[in-house]
């Protein structure tokens, strides 16, 4: 890579921990969406937009036998992060596996135009996107399509004059369209417990066989999709411990960096010439990757 | 493989016939088809993904979407924005029939999220640069395939024909994914719009410039592919005064009649963003 290695902020853990050290942790993907947002931004800094009340639910999903929720599992929180005014868009993992409806599409979508818009006017707001999705909610299969196609054209209008910080924690992880988008901010911390990709495992081997992925192959889902292998390999630039304050701090530091000088979808000529480089004739290991395009690289 | 994946020709079909033969190919890999034209005075470049049976990726052979079409697609549409940089803007138009992406261990290994995300980058950064991006659908348009080739046109075109499709999944895995057997499926389309496989479904949602009728998809007589020249044209002259964001989306009629929730949702976030 040509810029310098955006995961070397990171630490690498040490290999045995102290005890004590679990019992001061408080972890992140424990909490629900709204629990989260609320544990990132500053105390008392809280203020949640479009909140349950307002029962902004799905159209679509009571005619086909599904309970609505108030809030379309994605909720938009304004506060502080570290004194700086902050809009957090998290999604509910245990609402439809985290899918994306027109509601809460729609949701993210608008709230990354208004960043924008505060952004052109000299009054920038941090975004962070808490991403836990399997994509698309296959019950608004094409409103879901459509309003995800709009969040990543507003996520890279917006990156361009403030960044936007991406945080899959897991356990649902990142998949589908909204996979897409991960990959389109400006910063990307996961955990060790996160898992991103475009097809998940599940849908790899029925589509395209079990000798293609089996999906009941634990070390090689992580190997693939987890988050050590992403961060090892460039495609994740932190990757944090499972605590709120070490992910909070990750934040602050991407933060920090400002807008990257290329971001990773713009490195179009040297992500060429490392597909060209690579022997794809047989399977690859999650270790060759490693090797390959390890960080420094 | 899939059994609903049928090898298609229509985006070569469509390539070929609307580049034609004065047109001037760029390299790249065989599966992503290049050319620059002219279309009435405007400047064209072409983009089309196409089979290629001999593709280095396995999965990736029947016209899928996958890591060297993601990347090599960004690398075309960012030399054309390098090119015009500092002169008239050429229209882009992405001739649209992805069955899905590349479902395979390499693609998610090698990061195909990623090259998914530089093609979408490309077209939304030749969008706003002022570029006029205009995409016909004239077959598949699934998924992760049409998010990357597609879907961030300024304008979106589609031939109203019953093998022109807009979805999320393919039907057969969306009804066992779904638990629903395919009739169900289809019967539940019927009243809910967006579950719907049928291209005038997708046209009700508003995301489309222009259904266009009466045309032999598969063997086009020459005054159609005239017909088809002209709602092109008059597609990037339109994009040239609209907006540069998806926001026209959001005004046409469709949107106003099916889109409702989105469009409360964008009128209450505006309000409540900087009230305290």
């Amino acid at each position: 890579m040509s810029q310098p290695t955006p995961g070397a902020a990171s630490s690498s853990p040490p290999t045995l921990r102290d005890p004590r050290e679990y019992l001061t942790r408080k972890s992140l993907v424990e909490l629900n969406a709204r629990e989260r947002a609320q544990a990132l931004l500053d105390e008392g800094s809280y203020r949640e937009l479009l909140g349950p009340f307002e029962r902004l639910e799905s159209p679509w999903l009571l005619q086909q036998g599904v309970v609505p929720q108030a809030d379309d599992g994605l909720i938009v929180a304004r506060g502080k992060i570290s004194g700086t005014d902050s809009v957090i868009l998290a999604i509910e993992g245990q609402f439809q596996g985290g899918g994306i409806g027109e509601v809460s599409g729609a949701k993210a979508a608008a709230a990354l135009d208004l960043a924008l818009e505060d952004a052109k006017r000299g009054q920038p707001v941090q975004v962070v996107l808490l991403l836990e999705t399997g994509g698309v909610r296959l019950q608004e299969a094409n409103l879901g399509l459509e309003v995800i196609a709009e969040i990543n054209s507003s996520l890279i209008a917006l990156r361009q004059h403030v960044p936007v910080v991406g945080v899959i924690a897991g356990m649902v992880g990142c998949f589908g369209g909204m996979s897409i988008s991960a990959s389109l901010c400006s910063y990307l911390i996961m955990t060790r417990e996160a898992r991103l990709g475009l097809n998940g495992p599940e849908v790899i081997e029925e589509q395209s066989g079990i000798e293609e992925f089996d999906s009941k192959d634990r070390q090689l889902i992580w190997g693939v999709n987890g988050g050590e292998q992403r961060h090892a390999t460039g495609f994740a630039d932190y990757l944090a411990e499972d605590d709120v304050a070490a992910i909070k701090e990750c934040i602050v530091q991407a933060f920090g960096r400002g807008i990257p000088a290329t971001h990773r979808s713009e490195q179009v000529d040297d992500y060429l010439k490392r597909l060209a480089a690579i022997d794809v004739s047989h399977q690859l290991e999650s270790s060759e990757i490693r090797k390959l395009w390890s960080k420094g690289e | 493989m899939s059994n609903e994946k049928t090898i298609s020709t229509r985006g070569r079909i469509w390539f070929e016939t609307l580049a034609g033969k004065q047109a001037k190919h760029r390299p790249s890999v065989p599966s992503v088809l290049v050319a620059d034209t002219t279309l009435q005075k405007e400047r064209v470049r072409f983009l089309a993904i196409v089979p290629d049976p001999e593709n280095r990726f396995p999965c990736a052979r029947q016209g899928q979407v996958g890591l060297q079409e993601g990347w090599n697609l960004a690398k075309q549409i960012r030399d054309a924005i390098k090119a015009d940089e500092n002169g008239e803007k050429r229209a882009i138009i992405a001739i649209v029939d992805v069955p899905s992406q590349a479902y395979g261990r390499r693609e998610e290994l090698l990061g195909i999220f990623l090259a998914a995300a530089a093609a979408t980058d490309a077209y939304v950064s030749a969008r706003l640069a002022g570029h006029p991006v205009i995409s016909l659908l004239v077959g598949h348009a699934i998924s992760g395939g049409f998010l990357t080739h597609g879907a961030q046109a300024n304008r979106l075109l589609a031939f109203n024909d019953p093998g022109v499709t807009v979805h999320a999944m393919a039907k057969n895995a969306a009804a066992r994914v779904t638990r629903r057997t395919v009739e169900e499926l289809d019967k539940l389309a019927e009243t809910i719009i967006p579950m719907s496989y049928k291209i005038e479904d997708y046209a009700k949602l508003g995301t489309l410039y222009k259904l266009i009728d009466g045309v032999k998809v598969d063997s086009p007589e020459p005054e159609q592919v005239e017909q088809v020249r002209d709602d092109l044209s008059a597609a990037i002259a339109d994009a040239r005064s609209g907006q540069r964001d998806l926001s026209d989306r959001l005004q046409s009629q469709g949107a106003q009649k099916n889109r409702i929730a989105t469009l409360v949702v964008r009128q209450r976030l505006a309000a409540e963003w900087h009230s305290n």
